[in-house]
């Protein structure tokens, strides 16, 4: 993945300044909030919704199992359709083949339509060193790249900026990148969307060459779709010359017919809408309308590692809707940089540490990003068991074992820093399974309570530095039952 | 009917007053209950944090000690969702590794005999005025594995709505986890707090003087914190308001 989040700190180290910046906080809550509600109202209006989760879970993890075959059905359906194919192994891959095919064309300029896939690989920060600019023309991607920030949503990647900061931003960056912001320009949402309009316009006419990713492929006809809100997307998919697009291999379906499903279930679950706006769809190339040179980057990218992992793979499911990040307590409260990826939320604690492995402290880490309340399950319109798959990669983490990685088997040792904590587990297997001891303990932990501290020592001093302990009862439990013979004759 | 009360390893050492709450009501409703001594914990902490293997020998020591009854009760919806819906997959990822049906079938006869105790009320006994009195203004939380894991529904809020007295207040955002989450409250202190914080501030805002739940280890995260921010309101689980009684009232 990116270069450009190596180095994060662990997760809950991230989260530490975003849970004390109160308007981080208040921007996150409000918009997830809001999102939350009107997700609710659409999916409710859908009689056959559990149905409908069911088919999209079904249909992808009938493609997942035929990846290699489905693939292939597309790259020749593309090729017959006057694309070309290109396959690339991971981040560098990709990103050389895409500059290469940019510098063919002897342009130095590229405008993007909003992508997960080439913000994973950092393909911005890669063409740029290649001399070539690339401008997202998505608001919120524009928001963020003005900013020189990084996107923290999946949807809405500027999500933790409200509109008094968009407008500074506008105000202060847009002259450096092409067109200034216009005089006197406040933070109404129209006039915010009016200057990007006009800043985006003049990229728009200019550029030559336009990169995607896509929502959906379809191995049948080769069919690619964006399904986007603003239009700015069909711009930078019609009007240049040359196009080129970067997906992950994940993102295919077999039909055109599977496509009734998700187009159903993305809409209503990302921006809670009936119907996206603008639905684009691109078959090859067409003489006389649209770009006469099309290119597919399919990417791998730690993917079909993931594919070998039984419980794991699920999250290859994903349709990027971001109903689990607008629900997520944690998400809400730590945002999305905290997770160190260009995936934040639920599916990026999931997505992340498999696409890159457990090795590094914030992958390490993300698995832990969670209180498994599943409510990122609930929403999920492919049913991805999100928890399933985060208690998963904790045992990866704590305990090691063989993973896919590259192709290859490898064997994985436990990751440092959770030597106390195993042998805290033993312990307290140990005593479990022998009743006399736990007795013993418990009994022990009564005769000393008055001994009891409120607050505790080590690791547990971040819990009770902001909550107080229990007092520790006079009689465990078993030995009232014992005593009283569970109350009976009165007794108390 | 042969009825045993799984009363997990925190309520046996930290919340008693629970466990006796549960044995008096289910007693005055005609349940003669047993406590199987050689009960210890259900392996929920272990299993959650990534320690599967430690987790094994604690669901098969379960299955041992109560696999000879017909209903398992228990006052808590995390550990109940860890025998009804964890220890099926603990079975399945056994036999994805090779080691047979062994473990699957060990664990198979308490999976459906296990009950969260409100379910038990509803769904077994079928009653849901329980002849409880508690004079108080009551807010419920349905903590998440009661809520989306065992799926309780409205089960705790239809004998809360029973009980004389007791006069029900609706939480805002009752839905949202309250940040325990187990070792989460000490993995990710900063943002399990602010969970907290909010999930207090919320039961605050309803005027109540207690916040009811059917899970004492998310009650003593809640509990902890309204502490901490000098609420005056105080978390009480269920089990005790519904044992409670005009004769007998819990304080
Ligand atoms: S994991 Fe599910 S809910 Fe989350 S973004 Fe992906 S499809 Fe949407």
């Amino acid at each position: 993945m990116s270069g450009t989040y190596l180095g994060m700190p662990a997760f809950p180290k991230a989260a530490h300044e975003a849970v004390h910046d109160a308007t981080l906080r208040g921007n996150l809550r409000h918009a997830t909030h809001t999102i939350r509600a009107k997700r609710a109202k659409a999916v409710a209006e859908v009689s056959d919704w559990t149905e409908l989760r069911e088919a999209g879970k079904r249909i992808k993890d009938h493609t997942l199992r035929h990846l290699d075959r489905y693939l292939v059905q597309l790259e020749e359906s593309v090729t017959a359709a006057g694309g070309t194919v290109h396959w690339a192994a991971d981040a560098d891959e990709a990103n050389r083949i895409v500059a290469d095919l940019v510098k063919a064309t002897g342009e130095s300029e590229v405008v993007k339509v909003k992508s997960m896939a080439t913000q994973e690989i950092g393909l911005n920060e890669a063409l740029l060193e290649e001399g070539i600019h690339a401008y997202e023309t998505d608001l919120a991607e524009l928001i963020v790249q003005l900013g020189k920030d990084r996107p923290s949503h999946i949807l809405v990647p500027a999500i933790h900026r409200n509109r008094g900061e968009i407008r500074d931003i506008f105000e202060r960056e847009m002259s450096e990148w092409g067109r200034p912001a216009p005089e006197g320009l406040t933070d109404t949402p129209a006039e915010l969307a009016e200057a990007a309009r006009l800043h985006l316009r003049e990229k728009f006419l200019r550029a030559k060459v336009g990169i995607s990713g896509a929502n959906f492929m379809v191995a049948e006809t080769g069919t690619l779709l964006v399904v986007e809100s603003e239009g700015n997307g069909r711009m930078c998919l019609t009007l240049p010359e040359t196009l080129i697009s970067v997906v992950g291999i994940e993102k295919i379906v077999p039909t055109w017919q599977d496509l009734e499903v998700f187009l159903q279930t993305l809409p209503r679950s990302s921006t809670a809408e009936r119907m996206n706006p603008y639905t684009t769809m691109w078959t090859g190339t067409t003489d006389g309308d649209g770009p006469s040179t099309f290119h597919l980057v399919l990417l791998d990218n730690g993917r079909t590692d993931t594919l070998a992992d039984e419980v794991g793979r699920q999250a290859l499911r994903c349709i990027r809707c971001s109903a689990c990040l607008n629900v997520c307590p944690v998400y809400e409260r730590a945002g999305g940089h905290a997770y160190g990826s260009v995936y934040p939320g639920p599916i990026g604690a999931i997505l992340s540490p498999q696409l890159r492995g457990v090795t590094s402290e914030i992958d390490a880490s993300l698995p832990y990003a969670s209180s498994l309340c599943g409510a990122c399950y609930e929403v999920c319109p492919v049913a991805i068991d999100i928890p399933e798959v985060l208690v998963h990669l904790r045992e990866r983490v704590v305990a090691g074992g063989e993973v896919t990685s590259k192709g290859n088997k490898v064997v994985l040792k436990p990751a440092k820093g959770h030597a106390a904590e195993r042998a805290a587990m033993r312990a307290a297997r140990w005593a479990f399974g022998r009743p006399g001891a736990l007795r013993t303990g418990q009994r022990l932990a009564s005769r000393t309570r008055r001994l009891h501290p409120r607050s505790l020592p080590g690791p547990g001093r971040a819990w009770s530095g902001t909550r107080d302990l229990p007092a520790v009862p006079a009689e465990p439990f078993r030995d009232w039952w014992q005593r009283t013979r569970g109350g009976k004759d009165g007794a108390k | 009917m042969r009825v045993a009360l799984f009363l997990t390893c925190v309520n046996d050492t930290l919340y008693p007053d629970t466990g006796r709450a549960v044995v008096k009501l289910l007693t005055r409703l005609g349940v003669e209950v047993d406590f199987p001594m050689a009960q210890t914990c259900c392996g929920q902490a272990h299993y959650n944090t990534g320690y599967r293997h430690e987790a094994e020998p604690l669901a098969r020591h379960f299955s041992d000690v109560f696999g000879e009854y017909d209903a398992i009760v228990t006052p808590s919806g995390s550990c109940g969702a860890m025998v009804r819906e964890l220890y099926p997959r603990m079975g399945e990822r056994a036999r994805a590794e090779g080691r047979g049906d062994t473990l699957a079938a060990t664990l198979a006869p308490v999976v459906p005999k296990t009950y969260e105790l409100t379910e038990f009320l509803v769904d077994v006994l079928e009653v849901t005025d329980v002849g409880a009195y508690y004079p108080h203004r009551v807010t419920y939380h349905p903590t998440c594995h009661g809520l989306r894991g065992l799926g309780l529904g409205d089960r705790p809020r239809r004998l809360l709505q029973a009980v004389r007295g007791l006069e029900l207040a609706e939480l805002p955002g009752a839905e949202e986890c309250c940040g325990f989450g187990g070792t989460f409250a000490l993995k990710n202190s900063d943002v399990s707090a602010a969970m907290g914080a909010d999930k207090v501030r919320n039961a605050e805002s309803t005027g109540a003087e207690v916040l009811c739940a059917a899970d004492n280890s998310c009650l003593m995260h809640i509990g902890g914190t309204m502490a901490r921010l000098r609420t005056g309101m105080r978390p009480v689980h269920i089990a005790e308001i519904l044992a409670s009684t005009e004769e007998e009232p819990a304080v």
